[in-house]
C-alpha cells in the first residue's frame, strides 16, 4: 500500500531538470499529494512560466511516482502559489554550495531597481556581499547575473518572485 | 466562444507576437547583456502566452498548441503594436518594450482583481515575472530619453504610443497615460488608435513564419 509520505520520499529524489543539485521537493513545486485507489494525483506548481524544464519535470515526478506501482497523475497549478520562499532551507545551501547565489527572501514591495543595484546580495564562492548587477537577466528565466567585487568571480543569482 | 475565452486570447495573442518579436534580436542585439536580456524577456512572454492559451483551452475542450498556432490568421486579435517588426531599430524597440510593459502593468492590475479566481490567480503569476521587465524597460527609456539621442525617443514614441493605447480597452486608457507622462512627459493621446484584430499587410508574412514548423507536420508531438 502506497502511502502519500512514499509518494514525497519519491519525489524528493527527482532532481531539477537544469539545476540538478535540487529536488523539485526542495524547490517547493510540490503544492500537494494525494494517494487513493491505486493512484497518486500530485498539484504541481510552475515555477517560471516560461521555463522549458517544466514539462521534464512533469514527466519525470509521474515516471518516479509510477515506479512504486500507484499511478501517477500531475495537475499543472496555474496561479500564483508559488514563489522563491517556497525553496527549502535545504535546497538553498545546495544552491548555494552548488555556486548559485539562493533568492533573497521576498518582502513586502516588489523588486525595484535600487534594491539589485543595493550591497545585499552574497556572492556563493567567497561570501563577500561586494558584488554588483551585471544583467537583470540570464541564462534561465530564474536567474540574474552578478560579479564579485571581492573574488573577482561573475555568478549567477536566483531571482525573487 | 465566451467572453472570458475571448479575453484570455486578446492577451495571449499580444504575448504570444511580441515574445516572437523579442525573439528577433537573440544573435544581434547590440551587446552581449541585450542580447541575454530580451532573449529572456521573449521567453518569459512566450510562457505566459502558453499559460493563458492554456486557461482558455480548458473552457474551450481544446489545446494551447491548437489556439497557438492552428487557427487561420484572421482569427488573431493581437494588437497592430506588437506586431511590427522593428529589427534592427534599437531605439524604436526599447520604446516599444517600454510602452508595452506599462500598458500591459495596467492590464496585469486589473485582471489580478478579477472576481474569475483561475484569471486572478495566474495574473498574479505573471506580474511577479514582468516586475523585472519593467525594471529593465525603465532603466531603458531613462538611458535611452536622457542621451543625446533622445530625440529618436520622441520619435519614436511619436509613431508607436497611439497602436499601444490601442492594447487597453477604453477604461484602463487614463491609467496609461498618467503613467508614461509621469515618466517621461509623452502624451499622444490624442492621435487615432488601432483596433485590436485589425492587422496590416505585415501580419500574414509573420503568422506563416510562426506557424511554419506545426503546419508542415499536423498534429505532431513534440
Amino acid at each position: 500500500m502506497v502511502r502519500a509520505e512514499d509518494v514525497w520520499a519519491a519525489l524528493a529524489e527527482v532532481p531539477d531538470p537544469e539545476i540538478p543539485v535540487i529536488s523539485v521537493v526542495d524547490l517547493g513545486v510540490v503544492r500537494d499529494v494525494e494517494v487513493g485507489d491505486g493512484r497518486a494525483r500530485i498539484a504541481f506548481t510552475p515555477t517560471f512560466l516560461g521555463c522549458p524544464a517544466l514539462e521534464v519535470m512533469r514527466e519525470q515526478m509521474a515516471e518516479r511516482v509510477r515506479s512504486l506501482g500507484v499511478d501517477a497523475e500531475v495537475d499543472v497549478i496555474l496561479d500564483d502559489s508559488w514563489s522563491t520562499d517556497r525553496i527549502t532551507p535545504e535546497g538553498r545551501e545546495k544552491l548555494r554550495r552548488a555556486g548559485f547565489a539562493p533568492p533573497a527572501p521576498r518582502e513586502a514591495g516588489r523588486p525595484q531597481l535600487v534594491q539589485l543595484q543595493s550591497r545585499i546580495f552574497r556572492c556563493p564562492y567567497c561570501g563577500s556581499t561586494d558584488t554588483r548587477l551585471e544583467n537583470v537577466f540570464g541564462p534561465t528565466p530564474c536567474r540574474s547575473l552578478r560579479y564579485c567585487e571581492a573574488c573577482r568571480q561573475p555568478f549567477e543569482q536566483f531571482k525573487t518572485i | 466562444m465566451s467572453e472570458r475565452a475571448q479575453a484570455l486570447l486578446d492577451l495571449a495573442d499580444d504575448e504570444l507576437v511580441l515574445g516572437w518579436r523579442d525573439s528577433e534580436w537573440t544573435g544581434i542585439a547590440p551587446s552581449l547583456e541585450e542580447d541575454v536580456a530580451f532573449s529572456s524577456i521573449a521567453q518569459n512572454e512566450i510562457g505566459h502566452a502558453r499559460a493563458l492559451y492554456e486557461l482558455a483551452a480548458r473552457g474551450l475542450g481544446t489545446t494551447a498548441d491548437e489556439l497557438a498556432f492552428d487557427r487561420p490568421p484572421a482569427e488573431y486579435r493581437c494588437s497592430r503594436f506588437v506586431e511590427l517588426r522593428l529589427v534592427p531599430e534599437w531605439d524604436q524597440t526599447i520604446v516599444r518594450h517600454y510602452l508595452y510593459e506599462v500598458a500591459d502593468g495596467v492590464r496585469i492590475e486589473e485582471l489580478k482583481g478579477s472576481r474569475d479566481p483561475e484569471i486572478a490567480g495566474l495574473a498574479a503569476k505573471i506580474d511577479r515575472e514582468e516586475v523585472y521587465h519593467r525594471i529593465h524597460a525603465e532603466m531603458w527609456i531613462d538611458r535611452l530619453r536622457g542621451s543625446r539621442e533622445s530625440g529618436r525617443a520622441d520619435a519614436a514614441a511619436e509613431r508607436l504610443y497611439p497602436l499601444a493605447l490601442g492594447m487597453l480597452d477604453e477604461a484602463l486608457r487614463p491609467v496609461f497615460i498618467e503613467r508614461v507622462a509621469a515618466r517621461t512627459g509623452w502624451d499622444f493621446s490624442g492621435e487615432a488608435t488601432v483596433a485590436r484584430g485589425e492587422h496590416d499587410d505585415g501580419w500574414e508574412p509573420l503568422w506563416q513564419e510562426m506557424t511554419e514548423v506545426r503546419r508542415s507536420e499536423p498534429g505532431a508531438q513534440w
